[in-house]
């Protein structure tokens, strides 16, 4: 209805564009719009195209309508229909010798086809008249085309016009030279290499323009070998600086910037030049700073030019002056209500890390929060920064926190990624056996089919080997954890089948070692699995080797087991197998039963997964027997590279013994295997649901939710500010013990646990919508309350360092919460779910006993705090704390210790300053709420979600 | 380099499609599918920046812009900078409006051949070459007043010939 009303209107207007549109293609536009189904769609398309086809064919139809033919043609094409008929005619166009003709013929050209097309070689030729046209603007369609159509082989044909042109009279001509160079340098730097002095002359054009487009190609050959270069830093650093300081006419003023592209492009490149190079980096100083002293924070341009600063100074050899420069402004893009400025902050924050760890400390809460957003990109940058900082005190609490996200997210490209990281980040900084086993089975469990295979044999290996170390109790209760989770875990419907490939494994190898499992049990469970996957030979040959495994320690202990009669009936039905592999096992299985106990042990050894198996790969055994075979007249071994005609079947078999030691020997005929990633079974482990992974029943915790906040309105909205406060102020290592009532933190952390979780995993999207969030809990206030417990708690666990204090806090206030929930008559149930937020709950604080009185005091008394904000808390314990718990890889149990005595020394100083900052700040009605209106406004003004479609005006006016 | 601008309707409908590297036109509706749904299931008022490797290949970004009933998408990968192009997607939005004077989807389904000329006034080869949007207008005012020259030009001997002929 929208569209007819615009189309009246646009008839109405006539074709007062002066483009000439005929009534035919408005026609053709319309029906398509009013077009109910994609089926009407396509085939208004393909009357469409029959009829274009018809007269394209026709020899008497008018120049001028050969043009909107052709554009009609493009029309569809984009639509999605093939329209290579008429791309001869495209082709044909480019002859002629009107411009507008000829330019569209261009068009249809560089649309339709590409480099390998094989019309291009009719191209060419035109391309190659038209570049000698005394019409620059010929010269142009044809640089264009040029770009897009020249490969590889037709770029001598071309490239002394296109030489010749970087001298051209016309700016436009030179520019567009540049390009084209450039994007033959792309497809073959060698057909152009001789050329690349000519980059170097244009970086001095009279136009800014040729010189701003010749620094694409001078990046990339920069980044290919930056010390060819070297030379430039000083020229690069000087038009920087007259680009800066508005040199250049104001006609190349964008949003009251000075040229912003070029000075972008300088910035990247003085990056690559100056990465490593204390001498170039030199140069590079002052102008660095003048350009972020004059940076303007208010448009985006200005931000885009103060971010690419920040990403030169992290690259460059680092200057602290510059390096405080870009941290302060990295904050400014942290606070900042955009969501695109808080992922370019999060981006710059990535890359100062990896000069001053020390940085993100300042920005922890400012990171949690861009963790939590409901903005889904910026969610996942967050993601990619932790992956940068994890340490192995931190790796806990992100991989889990990774792996919770993980869990909810459908798109299988990422779910990859953050799965791998997550392998990664566990192989590299695991804690303990335990955990690392532990936080596999999760990945496995809910990516399995995602991972790289390889990760599934380490994992393998891991548990084989123990780690290494030699102490065999260690491994042993090891592998018996490993057994007893794979054991609950099993019966698990719709496990990925790489996770199976591993239970099996583990079960066959060490189900049955520490005797705590009979044999039949084991098997028992391997025959269920083998059962439940009848399509997954994988799985299947992973379990009957199990099973075999089982069977032959029983019969080398000398026990006799019986077969059951199913496990009987699943070892026929393998025998039966179309699967060559599986019937091997089978009859394998059936072999090994009827041996006795030593050859038993000789072919089955246990445990014997880790040694290593001499393979005499030249079969010296076999000398003497195919010695004897010639003496008796047999024709030598010919290689099968040397052969032709078919193979015989004896030697498929030899193949199959060989196949699993050594892969030299593979024939060509087979096909290789294919990946062992069936998506249907993938996607059955995304939809599996996630409250398996919360052992905690969901209802009791809203239940008691409410009631206790409602019980304590007063202390709830001081500490809600308090939280709000914390985030607006980046919060400076000094929030010591929160000040909010103690009572609301447990219970209410869980329930944001809860509900963040409770909401991923009902959206199809996977992304947490704020709304869902938002409608669980019971208002705003006390939302805030919530984030704040759990962010500190996070914030804690992730950064470390000072922040022990807060995790000290966080821990005062969850122990001190079971005498004050008896009151509200809640459960107790709240604290194992707690304790899942901070894995490394440290042991219990003593010093901590004798403080359950002053946890609400703080805010009964104004006054005392004002004193606090008074007096300066300068006197925070971050900067002695830091050797201490940074030279501490391992959890320092003494630190902790210590940290908390300095935290309830300061305690008293630093927490009420922050308190009645807040108060402060938030007098007044709701200063978040007027920034959300006026976000609100600002939005609507901008994206405007009404149906009328002339709104741009809003955006440009 | 910027790999892909697309234009398209808040129905998922193509509105202009300019690929700078080589993609099969095959893939071309998958392309425009797989952005659409990635855009469409974004609330308002997050980031406009997207990473899009499982559509576009490791390392490409999207920038997009929602603008009444379209998204202005340009495809990237790591050698441009996120709020640049959110700012050459303006350009490209400013320029269209000073062209069409009150740029609607209609303008731009009617005229995309204009749209494909102000974008390789910008983008050549997928490098940025122009960012003012005066001095594209400028260059696409002359083509367009060059070509109705050459159209007259062209369109007099043709009609004179004819009368020869007759």
């Amino acid at each position: 209805m929208e569209q007819l009303r615009t189309i009246g209107r646009e008839l109405a207007m006539g074709s007062q564009g002066g483009w000439g549109q005929s009534k035919e293609f408005l026609d053709l536009v319309k029906s398509i719009g009013e077009a109910r189904s994609k089926a009407e769609e396509d085939r208004i398309i393909t009357r469409e195209l029959e009829h274009l086809k018809r007269r394209l064919a026709d020899p008497d139809v008018p120049r001028r309508r050969m043009k909107e033919l052709l554009l009609r043609l493009v029309y569809a094409e984009m639509l999605g229909h093939d329209a290579s008929f008429g791309h001869i005619h495209a082709v044909k166009m480019t002859h002629d010798e009107s411009l507008p003709l000829k330019r569209t013929g261009y068009l249809a050209v560089a649309l339709f086809l590409d480099e390998r097309h094989d019309l291009v070689i009719l191209v060419v030729n035109t391309i190659q008249k038209d570049l000698r046209s005394d019409n620059y603007l010929v010269v142009c369609a044809a640089l264009t085309a040029a770009c897009r159509l020249i490969g590889e082989e037709a770029i001598p044909a071309v490239l002394p016009q296109v030489v010749e042109l970087l001298a051209h009279p016309k700016e436009a001509v030179r520019k567009k030279a540049v390009m084209a160079l450039h994007r033959f340098y792309q497809r073959s730097p060698s057909s152009v290499s001789h050329l690349v002095s000519n980059f170097r002359k244009r970086l001095c054009d009279n136009d800014p323009g040729v010189m701003g487009a010749t620094l694409c190609p001078l990046y990339d050959l920069i980044l290919e070998d930056p010390n060819a270069y070297k030379d430039l830093v000083v020229s690069f650093v000087n038009i920087l600086k007259q680009v800066a300081e508005r040199r250049l006419p104001t006609s190349y003023d964008y949003h009251q910037m000075p040229a912003p592209f070029i000075q972008i492009k300088l910035l990247k490149i003085l990056a690559v030049l100056g990465s490593g190079d204390k001498q170039a980096s030199g140069h590079m100083y002052t102008v660095l700073g003048d350009i972020f002293r004059k940076g303007d924070t208010a448009s985006n341009i200005g931000n885009a030019i103060l971010y690419e600063c920040i990403c030169c100074i992290s690259s460059i050899f680092p200057n602290p002056k510059m390096l405080d420069a870009a941290a302060e402004t990295t904050s400014k893009f942290l606070k900042s209500d955009s969501h695109n400025l808080k992922y370019m902050g999060i981006d710059a924050l990535g890359r100062l890390i990896k000069i001053n760890p020390d940085i993100a400390e300042e920005h922890q809460l400012a990171v949690i929060d861009c963790l939590e957003d409901p903005d889904d990109t910026l969610k996942r940058k967050t993601f990619e920064l932790l992956y940068k900082m994890t340490k192995s005190t931190n790796v806990e609490v992100i991989v889990d926190r990774m792996i919770e996200y993980m869990i909810n997210i459908t798109d299988h490209h990422y779910k990859t990624e953050i799965a791998s990281r997550c392998v990664e980040l566990a192989e590299q900084f695991a804690p303990s056996n335990q955990w690392f086993i532990q936080t596999m089975n999760k990945v496995f469990e809910h990516a399995g089919d995602l991972v790289n295979i390889r990760v599934a044999h380490n994992l393998m290996r891991l548990i084989a080997e123990g780690f290494g170390e030699e102490d065999e109790g260690a491994d042993s209760q090891l592998r018996s954890s490993a057994v007893d989770s794979y054991l609950r875990i099993v019966g698990e419907p719709k496990l990925p089948s790489s996770f199976l490939q591993i239970i099996c494994w583990v079960l066959g190898e060490y189900g049955t070692a520490d005797g705590k499992y009979s044999a039949s049990y084991i098997i028992g469970k391997l025959y269920d699995v083998a059962e439940a996957h009848p399509t997954d030979d994988t799985v299947r040959a992973y379990a009957i080797s199990a099973i075999l495994k089982i069977f032959a320690f029983e019969i080398a202990l000398g026990r006799k087991i019986d077969m059951l009669p199913e496990c009987q009936s699943l070892v026929d039905e393998l025998s039966a197998s179309h699967s060559t592999d599986l019937q091997q096992r089978a009859y394998e299985l059936q072999a090994l039963l009827g041996l006795d106990k030593q050859a038993v042990e000789s072919v089955m050894p246990s445990d014997a997964s880790c040694e290593d198996i001499e393979i005499d790969r030249n079969l010296s055994f076999l000398n003497g027997y195919v010695q004897q075979a010639f003496e008796k007249g047999a024709a030598p071994y010919i290689p099968e590279s040397e052969r032709s005609g078919v193979v015989s079947v004896g030697n498929y078999r030899a193949q199959d013994h060989q196949e699993t030691s050594a892969h030299a020997l593979r024939f060509e005929a087979y096909e290789l295997p294919k990946p062992s990633l069936p998506l249907a079974a993938s996607q059955a482990s995304i939809s599996m649901p996630t409250t398996d992974l919360v052992p905690v029943p969901e209802p009791s915790y809203y239940k008691e939710d409410h009631p206790m906040s409602r019980s304590q309105t007063s202390s709830d909205s001081l500490s809600g500010e308090f939280g709000l406060k914390l985030r607006l102020d980046g919060v400076q290592k000094k929030w010591g013990r929160p000040a909010y009532s103690s009572s609301s933190t447990p219970s209410s952390s869980t329930s944001n646990q809860q509900a963040t979780n409770g909401g991923a995993s009902s959206e199809v999207g996977g992304s947490i919508s704020s709304q869902a969030r938002e409608s669980s809990y019971g208002s705003k206030k006390q939302q805030s309350t919530e984030v704040s417990a759990e962010k500190q708690r996070l914030a804690a666990s992730l950064f470390g360092k000072a922040d022990r204090k807060a995790q000290a806090a966080a821990r005062k206030t969850s122990k001190e919460s079971p005498s004050t929930e008896k009151v509200s008559a809640a459960k107790a149930t709240p604290q194992p779910a707690k304790e899942q937020v901070t894995p490394s709950a440290p042991p219990p604080d003593l010093l901590d006993l004798g403080e359950p009185v002053s946890s609400n005091p703080p805010l009964a008394d104004p006054f005392t705090q004002l004193e606090g904000l008074l007096g300066p808390s300068s006197a925070s314990p971050v900067v002695s704390e830091t050797p201490a718990s940074s030279s501490s890889k391992t959890p320092d149990l003494m630190s902790i210790f210590s940290d908390d005595v300095q935290t309830g020394a300061t305690s008293n100083s630093t927490e009420p300053s922050l308190g009645v900052n807040v108060v402060a700040a938030k007098k007044g009605p709701s200063l978040q709420d007027a920034l959300q209106k006026d976000a609100a406004a600002r939005q609507v003004g901008v994206t405007p979600t009404g149906n009328n479609p002339i709104l741009f005006k809003d955006l440009l006016g | 380099m910027i790999q892909a601008v697309m234009v398209m309707s808040t129905q998922g409908k193509p509105r202009l499609l300019k690929f700078y590297s080589y993609q099969p036109p095959e893939k071309h509706q998958d392309l425009v599918r797989g952005v659409f749904q990635l855009l469409s299931a974004r609330p308002d008022n997050v980031s406009n920046f997207v990473k899009v490797d499982a559509i576009f290949g490791p390392g490409t970004k999207l920038v997009y812009k929602h603008l009444a009933t379209l998204y202005f998408v340009f495809v990237f990968d790591s050698s441009e900078n996120e709020l640049a192009v959110l700012d050459l997607v303006q350009v490209f939005v400013e320029t269209l409006d000073r062209c069409f004077k009150n740029v609607c989807e209609l303008d731009i389904v009617f005229n995309f051949n204009k749209l494909h000329t102000i974008l390789d006034e910008m983008i050549l080869g997928g490098q940025v070459i122009e960012t003012s949007s005066e001095q594209i207008m400028r260059s696409v005012e002359e083509i367009a007043r060059l070509e109705k020259q050459s159209n007259t030009t062209s369109l007099i001997p043709k009609s004179i010939s004819e009368r020869f002929s007759r």
